[in-house]
């Protein structure tokens, strides 16, 4: 009974490779769908960090995260520079235009440069902070532009998205989230 | 001739010197320079993905090697300097993560590995050497049984 009960384990010890082997196919084949450059989000659940930085539109008027703080608003990072922000361009025109409160932070930018493309293009923004050196962007961890963040009444990052904002980005993370603050807020 | 050679090795040497210095980075005390280096090279670029700060040319590494040297002259530690740029870019950014619960598994795994081929080793070790034995005494009693036939054959004629 004994021999019979170790031959049995001997057999099944023959088998550990490929078990082995399927649980690697497994864990590599769920790798696959996720986006190596996506980075995990340190501040999602923390309060958007303090700053004091001048007005794109107005050099004079320093501005700072009280001037954020206060309700649910869409903080959207870009440049004219940035490629991909062209792309985002109609589609913060549009949210503006159904209401969403949208904050810019011209990230790394040319002051004449982004006013003109505002002009140009129209201007989602309640206003734009102009970050030349790049400064609040480090305090936020951004590492590419376009970037958006929204925050709830009390200031606190509860989403972030980096990459274009478009109607399915919209939907999938942010329409649901959106409407559950604002009710909070009301 | 050789006065002039060493002239033009004076000139090469000094002129790289020159070039070199561009890209240095001034700090008010020297003994920052080895710490600075040791972090821009332990810390990965957020944006290109597989290089460190101190290889990678994006706008975002440069800034952040400035931030680095900021925090290094405010006489902030390593630790420090490390904890204020994880809790803006995550843990992605360290190329050394620290022992934590969610990287046991990334620092355990090379040891757990090797155990487990130092046991598989050991047992296959201890497997052969009976295995070898038990082949090397039928190998002997099969000789000296051939060596006994071939006598008694001899012993026939």
């Amino acid at each position: 009974m004994k021999v019979v009960g170790g031959l049995f384990l001997n057999r099944l010890a023959l088998f550990l490779p490929l078990a082995l082997f399927a649980a690697l196919t497994i864990v590599l084949l769920l790798g696959l769908d996720k986006d190596p450059s996506e980075l995990p989000s340190a501040l999602v659940g923390e309060p958007f960090p303090s700053f004091s930085l001048p007005a794109l539109h107005d050099a004079d008027r320093t501005l700072d995260e009280r001037d954020i703080i206060g309700e649910v608003v869409l903080v959207n990072i870009w440049a004219t520079w940035c490629f991909a922000c062209r792309i985002e361009h109609a589609m913060l025109n549009q949210l503006a235009e159904q209401g969403v409160k949208v904050i810019g932070l011209n990230y790394k930018d040319n002051r004449e440069a982004a006013i003109a493309w505002l002009k140009e293009r129209g201007d989602p923004y309640a206003f734009s902070v102009f970050d030349e050196q790049g400064r609040l962007g480090i305090d936020l961890g951004v590492y590419g532009a376009p970037e958006t963040y929204l925050l709830d009444a009390t200031g606190t990052i509860r989403h972030r998205r980096v990459g274009v904002v478009d109607d399915r980005v919209w939907n999938n993370e942010f329409r649901d989230l959106y409407a559950q603050l604002m009710a909070v807020q009301r | 001739m050789r006065l002039r050679w060493s002239m033009g090795l004076a000139v090469a040497l000094f002129t790289s010197v020159l070039f070199g210095s561009e890209n240095l980075v001034e700090f008010s005390d020297e003994s920052l320079r080895s710490r600075y280096q040791t972090l821009i090279t332990e810390l990965r670029c957020p944006k290109c993905q597989n290089q460190n700060l101190a290889d990678s040319n994006a706008p975002i590494s440069k800034d952040l090697r400035e931030e680095i040297q900021r925090m290094l002259e405010q006489k902030m530690s390593d630790r420090e300097i490390k904890y204020h740029l994880t809790s803006r870019y995550s843990e992605f950014i360290l190329y050394r993560p620290d022992v934590n619960k969610t990287t046991y598994l990334l620092w355990g795994s090379p040891f757990a590995i090797f155990l487990i081929g130092l046991l598989a080793a050991l047992r296959l070790n201890r497997r052969n050497k009976i295995d070898v034995g038990s082949l090397d005494k039928t190998v002997i009693d099969q000789e000296s049984r051939i060596a006994e036939l071939l006598k008694s054959g001899e012993d026939d004629k």
